[in-house]
């Protein structure tokens, strides 16, 4: 595991000197790349921490019956609006929902309302929705929220067929 | 001389600095309410976020320096350029693979979208287009496998990239 550890973290020091030499010897596509780099990784940096911390306080406090009991397997569709409604009210890119998934999928959630949670989790956010209808208007953003709750809750169907009932998402280790 | 241009290069545009603030508000509103509750079961929560962050940080480090790359060989400019051309199949099988694989934040891609509404682009492409760039993530693959699996991530992602262009083509039936 140490190994796996230094592998990671040996790629992160060697692309560290990269954009470091570029900026120092004035490399042009190093630079413009660090450019883009420092946009990413300034919004990464402040986010990510922040909703580590609430999936951390999240693991402690809430207990695993409960959450079975309410999204577990053979809730049903009730289970499957509590999951979406839960998604809808989070902000952020995809990958910051891969944790939450996982606390889901470790307090019992069944493995259909996980993958249902990704769907609406990058479909259905309340935040971008303000946005999408702004930008794109009223019927838009209705239709292509209305076609992606189906489109999603089916990927969820057959996510669950295809991995099994007993998938686990993993924690990182 | 070194010409650190870009810097603040189209800063976010306010919906992104509202959902941080709210972020930090709501953050530090659980963690005073759990630390008022147990202090114990907070350091305990504290704690664990913290380890899942570390393990997971060279994968997110790692993803943005490639998504960096790609930015910088296919410009966001480039991208609109590419997709105001697009309809008929290309174009959409264009923003499918555009969206499946480039990692804009959601507040950037609508504008942009409005944009190519403005100068002609079809409803299915733009459809197309946000709905890959929401669901199917190429670039955080690797993310995703850590945590699903390879057999799982691949066919999360290959569903929903199929599933993008059926909203696609379904949005294009009823918005001309």
């Amino acid at each position: 595991m140490i190994n796996k550890l230094l592998k990671q973290y040996f790629w992160v020091v060697l692309l560290v000197l990269f954009l470091a030499g570029s900026l120092f010897l004035d490399f042009e596509p190093g630079v413009k790349i660090y450019s883009n780099f420092n946009r990413f990784f300034i919004e990464m940096i402040t986010f990510l921490p922040l909703m580590f911390l609430l999936v951390g306080l999240f693991d402690v406090w809430v207990p695993k019956e409960k959450l079975e009991k309410h999204i577990g397997h053979g809730t049903g569709i009730t289970g499957t609006l509590w999951v979406i409604l839960f998604a809808t009210f989070q902000a952020g890119p995809l990958y910051s929902a891969f944790p939450v998934a996982y606390l889901l999928s470790k307090k019992g959630a069944s493995v259909r309302n996980v993958f249902i949670y990704l769907g609406a989790f990058s479909c259905l956010k309340i935040p971008m929705l303000t946005f999408e209808i702004g930008f794109l208007g009223l019927r838009f953003s209705i239709l292509r929220t209305f076609f992606s709750l189906l489109v999603f809750v089916i990927i969820g169907i057959v996510m669950e067929k295809y991995v099994g009932r007993d998938f686990k998402v993993m924690g990182v280790k | 001389m070194a010409q650190h241009k870009g810097k603040n290069k189209d800063g976010n545009p306010g919906g992104a600095g509202e959902i941080m603030q709210i972020l930090i508000v709501v953050s530090i509103i659980c963690l005073i309410l759990s630390f008022l509750v147990s202090r114990k079961k907070t350091l305990a929560g504290v704690k664990r976020g913290g380890i899942m962050f570390l393990n997971l940080l060279p994968a997110v480090f790692i993803v943005i320096f490639l998504t960096s790359v790609f930015l910088y060989l296919i410009p966001e400019k480039a991208i609109t350029e590419y997709l105001g051309v697009g309809s008929g199949f290309f174009g959409v099988m264009g923003a499918a693979l555009v969206g499946s694989i480039s990692l804009i934040p959601g507040f950037v891609a609508y504008p942009l979208s409005g944009l190519l509404i403005s100068r002609g682009v079809g409803y299915t492409v733009v459809a197309v287009f946000i709905t890959t760039l929401m669901m199917v993530g190429m670039l955080t693959l690797p993310i995703e496998i850590k945590y699903f699996g390879r057999k799982a991530a691949i066919m999360r992602n290959a569903l929903s990239f199929i599933g993008a262009l059926v909203i696609g083509l379904l949005i294009g039936v009823f918005i001309k």
